[in-house]
């Protein structure tokens, strides 16, 4: 537990500094990291053919934002198709199939980290450290911009004095937003992450797979190849850009990539510390000190709750190992290195977060903690993705605004911008958006059972095609593997999933932001709804648990719920109903 | 004929719901299930497809001869709650429409003296009052004691008129042309005067008109926030019908078969069907409370956006004080016993028709003083502008006089009256309380001063902390000076003001209010407040108040009483609060649904899940059946909130938060567990 | 009156940013940034950034970092894989708690270790029955090494004390004190009773 707390409270004390800095890094303002970042900046600037005082409105910001996923979507599917005739694969590996490579794409392209390959042994050198790395360093950053965009319409765009009512207001250069996260923040982070996790024995060579003479003679193998390359660069980016996924197929799990508890710490750190320093940075952008800590409050509330009880959960024992083992924690699936605590931790922030990677495999965690994890990615905004959580959590903001804001009588409204008819309509669209995607595709996965692919029957079973579409929806990437996901219904339908689940989310809010900016501003008076109060604080929590539980209880109850269920029940631990 | 005993009874009516009235309700509420009603409101609609799912199943299995009481059980607690939704729709209908019915049946069979010249003396023609349009001019006489046949303007004469039938307000009213008080309204009956109207609304469109249009369903329009809302609750509708239809396959998963008619429970146990079947009642309410103040709103929206009202800008005359200054108090100078000053000042004053003379006779008697009788030979100095003094001259020659300090000095300097040493201290203490001094004198010297207040009406100063409570600034609008505005503004509590203010500035003021993001109403009377009453958010036009002003208004007071404003706030933040109650209400009943229906839905297919049955409920079926009717039942239970509108307190925004958060929030989670257990253990009874 | 002129974009016009901004990112992010990083990373930490191997006499006999497959009774056995010990298709069994397949197996491998190391079900430790996740943990507890000492000393003719000795050496403790769980790696375990346990080989 003492390590948890250790843990939490460094990227806690971490955050604080980063998000001032990424406060300063938005606002443009001269700053001292200019000397170092700025020639690099101005040099991209004009090989892109913008002008980084250009504004942008909502619309152009959006647009911005949607063709430069289109065309570096379209590239990257390229790449990935003719991996086998490009250079860097010096292990002579063959295609991907055309809907494992949109997959994969697509995957990528939003942040998810969904895999359907495995790592090491489907995807070159150049796919892996080239095509993939740049993707996990764009696409967090393309969502923070959105998120800074967002924060900036809500305080009325970055040039209030002057603008007429109702005219559209200038939320930022959409590129100038993109480089600067990229090359003030997540290169530089990156960078030194990545040193730091070589340092605890994480591969970073460009040589070959090492084969290996295996010592017991006695056994039937006598080799073992162990593939290597260039993990570190690739580990530090898809930890702090909440990507997921990794080098390797089990990702985090693999002492290659997670050698010590050391680099586990790190890479724990550094799931949340994008996210938790998002909040900090809003605090900063808003001006609004009280905002940001209640947001703390909120996420920090949820966020313990749920390490809570997913500790408490793999701490009892697996009950498949009743009567046949010590009566210790839960270690299917896990590390020794690790242990139970350390695992349950990294379950729940990866899921919170959208990150995905995993350190001990989630398919085999005890109910409860499959449960948390479950929470973390429906909610998607207990920290949240970098950039993309904010954006959610500014989202159950709203709602909440709409509700309490009638509650004292009168018109919602967020920072003085009245909420009405245009922002309820896109909240709405919000809202049904996860339940569409997610249970409907389950349900037809399901009700197909020659396309489910599920590795385990009954409850499980469900789990895991609710997992994995609640995976992709939240652009999480984490899966219950022992699902057969490497199919074309799988592919497609995930690619549905997660394309819905990335941009509807960050494009319906940059909407509702530029309305709200062009918004006259009401003064605060005693009348107002105040943000920054515990009252709000637990309706907002309130509101985020009752929404989540309203929309997926009924799927639950026949996954995760029903198995802890029917674990509980004594006589019936293996002889629940089978497909 | 319309008397005011007449406008009592519909006062009484608005705070009873009479059994005819409910009756009426229930006959109005089969009227509802028509499709083109239903598909107005998204949740009922979903609510209705289920019953007829639900009715078409049990018709089958009573054809097919299998048990079918749980069904037709089922079919008809859907029926009813759709039922109760549009019986409370009817209910807040009928209300309104009691409400209007006696407004309106103050102008039934008039008749009216249209004008065929342009002047009152030509040539007329009677018509009946329906088939006047705007702009003719009709004659009303005070000879046959008559009804004015529409709502117009008065352009000649002048007349007291009897307003009771509209107002309920029996005491009668002096209306002019020409003046900020020319307004008249159809079906109130002229005392003396003879008048000239000048109609100003077609039939059907009068203020009336419009707004029993609006307490009527046919013509309302959803305002602005009810719209947000009830995109809120469609959204929510769908995530729930998402919820449902995913069930069946993911069951078929594990081999099991659901039953429709249990998930059509579930589904309509789970849409927000509280809410969805009283927001149409909440928002007619809303505009019935502002009908019983008196107050004819043009639209539903104004009476929202009242709630959200930051800034109120209100004249100082007539709304905060009583419009005309009254004696105070008697400040006799240095070497003048009291008695005396009191004494000259009654003299002077005992044939003064003004206002003010007469509350110096007034004041005199409250300080124990009795009015002589009227001296023989002596005789009254009226006011003039030239002498600006009034008073008394009697039979010995002898005066008494009051008036202005500088006129009286300059009466004194030809009387050769020394000024005594004190007097120039008096009147300026007097002016710096926000008084006007009026100096007395007789023919011996200058006794002293009288000083006339604005009174300030009572209970003002509490109205204003009320606001201030809720958020509202109030700025007060007046012609005085700098001075005696701030005396009068400290008195009343406003929180700022404007002195010395011409027309012009109150639409200034606005405006910069505006611009500073806050919502502005105001009151106004006058056909020079009108573009200031426009530009408001709202406008709230005196009724006695001239045609430009109630056109650019958005609301009507039929009382003239411009302190009327509070209570429209209070009605649109009410309306406001109510919904949102209702709503966090309705979504937190959900969590016992839930914990009702899904393990009774999976009862006989997965044991396991029966471990969430947290209420211990008799069997499945009751179960279902304990939730869909305490979901039917609450909507008629909660018809009185809605009604009456979620009392508002006088509280900081943090507190209304947290006590509806804990009564309609937590309340709501927790009230559905013991009511379906309870309603399950009846049932239990006779299963 | 507006205060920002919004630039006049075409839809070509920004597809070729939208291409330029793709192209670049590849280079710095893609190349730049991976190269220098793996680079620089492999001249600080040269043993580290290749993999954590083991040479013995001139052979590359394993990595600190990848358990291998032990059958022999001679050595402490790693945990049981769900891919064989193979790293290049490491996973974990994804088999849930409620999974009867789960059940079946622990029940096996129970048997098994209770049959081999002479104990009873109660005494095995669960990660000893547990796959790892990885299928490649290099590490056991202290306790599944305890448990496996008399055997190893016996298929030795080791001292058993000795060899709990040994274990003892090669427990790794809380790195820092702080971070991680104690533990053994069991090929460094298995190389030292191979080399005759002579010289300390702890890591860290």
């Amino acid at each position: 537990m003492f390590e948890i707390i250790l843990i939490v409270t460094t990227a806690l004390l971490l955050a604080w500094p980063l998000g001032r800095y990424m406060a300063a890094v938005f606002s443009g303002a001269p700053h001292v990291s200019d000397r170092l970042f700025l020639p690099l900046e101005n040099l991209l600037y004009r090989l892109l053919g913008i002008a980084p005082t250009q504004g942008m409105d909502w619309k152009r910001y959006g647009a911005a934002f949607l063709f430069s996923n289109l065309v570096l979507g379209l590239l990257v599917f390229g790449l990935l198709l003719l991996q086998h005739r490009l250079p860097l694969n010096p292990d002579g590996i063959g295609p991907l199939s055309w809907d494992l490579a949109l997959h994969t794409a697509i995957s990528f392209l939003t942040n998810t980290n969904q895999q359907h390959y495995s790592g090491q042994a489907q995807l070159s050198y150049l796919s892996q450290s080239v095509v993939i790395v740049t993707l996990q360093f764009v696409t967090p950053a393309m969502a923070l911009a959105i998120c800074v965009a967002v924060l900036r319409g809500m305080m009325g765009g970055r040039q209030v004095d002057g603008a007429a009512d109702n005219s559209e207001r200038d939320l930022g250069n959409y590129y100038v937003d993109v480089v600067r996260s990229v090359v003030r923040l997540l290169m530089p982070l990156a960078a030194f992450m990545a040193l730091l996790l070589t340092s605890q024995g994480v591969p970073s060579t460009y040589q070959g797979a090492a084969n290996v003479a295996l010592v017991d003679a006695s056994v039937e193998t006598q080799e073992q190849t162990i593939p290597l390359g260039p993990v570190a660069a690739m580990v530090a980016i898809k930890q702090l850009g909440t990507n997921g996924g990794g080098w390797y197929g089990p990702n985090s799990a693999n002492p290659l990539e997670n050698p010590t508890p050391l680099s586990n710490a790190i890479e724990t750190i550094a799931i949340v510390l994008l996210p938790m320093a998002t909040v900090f940075m809003a605090g900063y952008m808003l001006q609004r000190r009280g905002f940001a800590l209640m947001s703390l409050a909120a996420m920090g509330l949820l966020s313990a709750l749920c390490i809570g009880a997913s500790v408490y959960s793999e701490r009892l024992p697996n009950g498949a190992f009743a009567e046949l083992a010590t009566a210790g924690a839960n270690m299917e699936g896990k590390e020794v290195r690790f242990g139970p605590d350390l695992s349950a931790l990294w379950a729940t922030f990866t899921t919170q977060t959208s990150n995905g990677s995993v350190n001990a495999m989630h398919d085999s965690l005890n109910p409860v903690a499959g449960l948390v994890t479950r929470v973390g990615m429906l909610v998607n905004a207990i920290w949240g993705g970098v950039g993309c959580g904010f954006v959610n959590f500014l989202v159950y903001v709203w709602i909440t605004v709409f509700l309490a804001g009638l509650m004292i009588g009168r018109t919602p409204e967020i920072f003085g911008r009245k909420i009405e008819t245009r922002e309820i309509t896109l909240l709405g669209a919000l809202i049904v958006l996860p339940t569409l995607c997610i249970l409907v595709f389950t349900a037809i996965t399901l009700a197909v059972p020659a396309i489910t692919g599920h590795s385990n029957p009954g409850f499980h079973g469900i789990s895991q095609v609710f997992y994995e579409y609640t995976s992709a929806f939240a652009n999480n990437g984490s899966g219950f593997e022992g699902l057969g996901d490497n199919t074309p219904w799988w592919n497609l339908s995930c690619v549905v999933v997660l394309l819905l689940g990335r941009y509807l989310p960050l494009v319906l809010p940059l909407m509702i932001a530029g309305s709200l900016a062009r918004k006259r501003v009401a003064p605060v008076t005693s009348g107002s709804l105040r943000l920054d109060t515990p009252t709000f604080c637990l309706t907002l929590v309130s509101v985020i648990l009752i929404l989540n539980f309203l929309s997926f209880m009924p799927a639950t109850v026949l996954g995760p719920i029903g198995e802890a269920l029917a674990l509980a029940q004594p006589t019936t631990i293996v002889t629940e109903v089978l497909p | 004929m319309t008397t005011p005993a007449h406008s009592h009874s519909r006062k009484s009516r608005v705070v009873a719901i009479d059994p005819a009235l409910l009756q009426e309700a229930a006959r109005q509420a089969w009227r509802k299930f028509a499709p083109a009603e239903a598909e107005k409101n998204p949740v009922m609609f979903v609510v209705l497809v289920g019953t007829l799912v639900t009715a078409a199943i049990t018709v089958q299995r009573v054809v097919s001869g299998a048990g079918f009481g749980f069904e037709l059980a089922c079919s008809l607690i859907l029926l009813f709650t759709v039922w109760f939704a549009h019986f409370a729709e009817a209910v807040a209908e009928a209300r309104g429409r009691g409400q209007a019915a006696s407004l309106r049946s103050a102008r039934r069979d008039l008749s009216a003296r249209r004008l065929l010249e342009q002047h009152a003396e030509g040539r007329n023609e009677s018509v009946a009052a329906t088939t006047l349009r705007k702009g003719d001019r009709v004659l009303v006489l005070v000879l046959t004691g008559e009804y004015v046949p529409a709502d117009g303007e008065i352009t000649q004469g002048i007349a007291t008129i009897n307003e009771s039938a509209v107002t309920g307000e029996s005491a009668p009213v002096l209306r002019e042309a020409g003046t900020d008080h020319s307004g008249v309204i159809g079906g109130t009956k002229v005392l003396t005067g003879d008048i000239v109207v000048t109609v100003s609304t077609d039939p059907g469109e009068s203020f009336l008109d419009r707004m029993i249009g609006l307490v009527e369903g046919a013509k309302r329009q959803k305002t602005p926030n009810e719209l947000a809302l009830t995109v809120l609750l469609a959204a929510l509708t769908l995530v729930f019908l998402i919820a449902v239809t995913s069930l069946p396959p993911m069951a078929g998963f594990m081999g099991v078969q659901l039953d429709t008619v249990m998930l059509i429970a579930l589904l309509v146990c789970l849409i927000p069907t509280t809410i969805g079947g009283l927001l149409p009642a909440i928002g007619i309410a809303g505009m019935n409370r502002a009908l019983q103040a008196n107050i004819i709103a043009k639209s539903g929206k104004a009476v929202e956006v009242a709630g959200d009202i930051d800034t109120l800008l209100l004249d100082k005359t007539g709304t905060i004080t009583f419009g005309d200054r009254q004696a105070t108090e008697f400040l006799a100078v240095d070497g003048i016993p009291q008695q005396r000053l009191i004494a000259a000042a009654v003299l002077a004053s005992l044939q003064d028709p003004t206002p003010e003379g007469k509350s110096v006779l007034r004041l005199a008697q409250e300080r124990g003083h009795t009015l002589p009788a009227m001296p023989s030979g002596a005789t009254f100095i009226p006011f003039t502008a030239l002498t600006r003094i009034s008073g008394l001259q009697q039979a010995d020659g002898s005066h008494c006089i009051k008036g202005a300090g500088e006129a009286v000095k300059r009466w004194a300097e030809l009387q050769r009256l020394a000024l005594p040493p004190r007097l120039n201290t008096l009147v300026e203490q007097v002016a710096q309380q926000g008084a006007t001094p009026l100096v007395v004198a007789d023919s011996s010297a200058i006794l002293g001063v009288i000083a006339l207040s604005d009174v300030i009406k009572p209970g003002v100063a509490e109205r204003f902390a009320k606001l201030r409570a809720l958020g509202v600034k109030t700025v007060m609008v007046t012609g005085d000076n700098p001075l005696t505005a701030g005396a009068i503004a400290a008195e009343a509590g406003v929180d700022a003001f404007i002195a010395e203010a011409l027309p012009e500035d109150k639409l200034n003021l606005i405006r910069q209010e505006q611009r500073a993001g806050r919502l502005v109403a105001m009151v106004g009377d006058g056909t020079n407040d009108a573009p200031a009453l426009a530009q408001a958010d709202v406008g709230l036009a005196m009724n006695a108040g001239t045609q430009a002003a109630k056109d650019a208004g958005n609301m009507v007071d039929l009382d003239s009483d411009p302190t009327k404003l509070l209570a429209v706030v209070e009605v649109g933040k009410q309306l406001l609060i109510t919904r949102g109650a209702l709503t966090t209400f309705s979504l937190a009943n959900d969590v016992a649904k839930y914990f009702a229906i899904v393990p009774a839905v999976f009862a006989g297919s997965l044991p396991a899940i029966a471990t969430l049955d947290l209420m211990q409920l008799h069997s499945p079926r009751s179960a279902v059946l304990a939730a869909l009717i305490f979901n039917a039942l609450i909507i008629p239970a909660l018809v009185p909130l809605a009604l009456k509108g979620v009392r508002l307190r006088v509280q900081s925004a943090e507190q209304l938060l947290r006590n509806n958060m804990l009564i309609y929030g937590l309340g709501g989670v927790a009230l559905p567990f013991a009511a379906i257990k309870l309603i399950d253990l009846i049932l239990a009874l006779f299963l | 009156m507006h205060a920002v002129d919004f630039e006049k974009t075409s839809l070509a016009g920004a597809l070729t940013t939208a291409l330029r901004f793709s192209l670049l990112m590849l280079l710095v992010c893609g190349l730049f940034y991976s190269t220098s990083v793996t680079l620089l990373g492999g001249l600080l930490f040269p043993a580290r950034a290749s993999g954590s191997l083991i040479q013995r006499d001139g052979q590359v006999i394993g990595s600190v970092l990848v358990a291998q497959p032990f059958n022999s009774a001679r050595y402490f056995h790693s945990r049981p894989s769900a891919v064989n010990h193979d790293p290049t298709a490491t996973g974990g069994s994804n088999l849930a708690p409620s999974n009867p397949a789960l059940r079946e197996r622990v029940a096996a491998d129970s048997a098994r270790i209770q049959n081999l190391e002479g104990v009873s079900a109660h005494a095995i430790p669960v990660d000893l029955l547990a796959a790892s996740g990885s299928g490649i943990d290099p590490h056991i507890s202290p306790a599944a090494a305890a448990l496996q000492a008399a055997r190893v000393a016996r298929a030795r003719n080791l001292d058993s004390e000795k060899v709990h000795q040994l274990i003892a050496l090669h427990t790794e403790t809380p790195q820092w004190g702080l971070f991680g769980q104690p533990r053994v790696n069991v090929l460094r375990l298995n190389l030292a009773l191979d080399a005759g346990a002579e010289t300390d080989t702890r890591h860290d």
